[in-house]
């Protein structure tokens, strides 16, 4: 799965830095249908966490009420160098994860 | 009183008494959100404040609508959001995500795209650190519904 994270490549200790992911993803909602009429199958991101330097920072829970192709936005504070990773699984079993680095100096 | 009189106010008494519980009260509709708030929050009281919602006013399709949260708080070890909650009040899955924070977080602000399927009120929950429920809310006028296919 594609995807990507954006992160200032600095800051200082201290700041509260923006974190943005998009993931390449349908997030279908098992409400649509095949031409031949079969049913699409539900499959969300129905979980991701980042980790900052491995401590957990944010987690989410999805449903079908997020928009395919996933955005979301949020906010940690920058402590030491290193990097987020965001780490993610639909509800086929599909895992994916991200990473950016940061480099935290001041 | 006549007769007469007595079976008039019978007759129209007969015909009376059916329409009076189909007419509820003005004011007393429901609100679409409590069965599940109750069941998020466990039944704990929730107050309106001190958290916003900003999504545009007009929608042009409910495919991808931006909507981003925010909760008045230090976001210190002792006072932080612990975790948003989004609800819609027409999509089939009235349950759209939660969110978890915490002091590492620095600002209670989160940010996404969500599906609406038509015009309907958002609702955002937050729960604080020391336990309180806090809810806010936007109305979001959808021109075209992410439902056209029943989605």
């Amino acid at each position: 799965m594609l995807a990507r994270v954006q992160l200032p490549r600095t800051a200082k200790p201290g700041e509260v830095i923006e974190v943005r992911i998009t993931i390449q993803h349908s997030m279908e909602t098992g409400f649509r249908f095949e031409l031949d009429g079969r049913p699409i199958p539900k499959n969300v991101i129905n979980s991701l966490v980042a980790r900052y330097n491995g401590a957990e920072i944010f987690r989410a829970e999805m449903g079908s009420g997020i928009a395919a192709n996933p955005y979301l936005q949020f906010y940690t504070v920058a402590r030491q160098s290193g990097a987020i990773e965001i780490s993610w699984v639909d509800d086929a079993g599909n895992r994916g994860a991200e990473r950016a680095p940061i480099s935290v100096t001041g | 009183m006549s007769a007469r009189r007595r079976f008039i106010s019978m007759v129209a008494g007969l015909f009376a008494a059916p329409l009076l519980p189909a007419r509820p009260a003005r004011g007393q509709q429901a609100d679409p959100f409590a069965p599940l708030v109750r069941e998020i929050t466990g039944g704990a009281a929730v107050r309106p404040g001190r958290v916003t919602v900003d999504t545009p006013r007009l929608a042009d399709n409910g495919h991808s609508v931006p909507l981003s949260v925010n909760v008045d708080s230090p976001m210190t070890a002792a006072d932080h959001v612990r975790s948003i909650t989004l609800l819609s009040s027409r999509n089939p899955r009235p349950l759209m995500a939660t969110f978890h924070l915490s002091p590492a977080s620095g600002r209670a602000q989160v940010a996404t795209r969500v599906r609406l399927a038509g015009s309907q009120r958002v609702l955002a929950l937050a729960q604080l650190s020391d336990g309180s429920w806090w809810s806010g809310g936007a109305e979001v006028e959808v021109t075209e519904s992410a439902c056209l296919d029943a989605t």
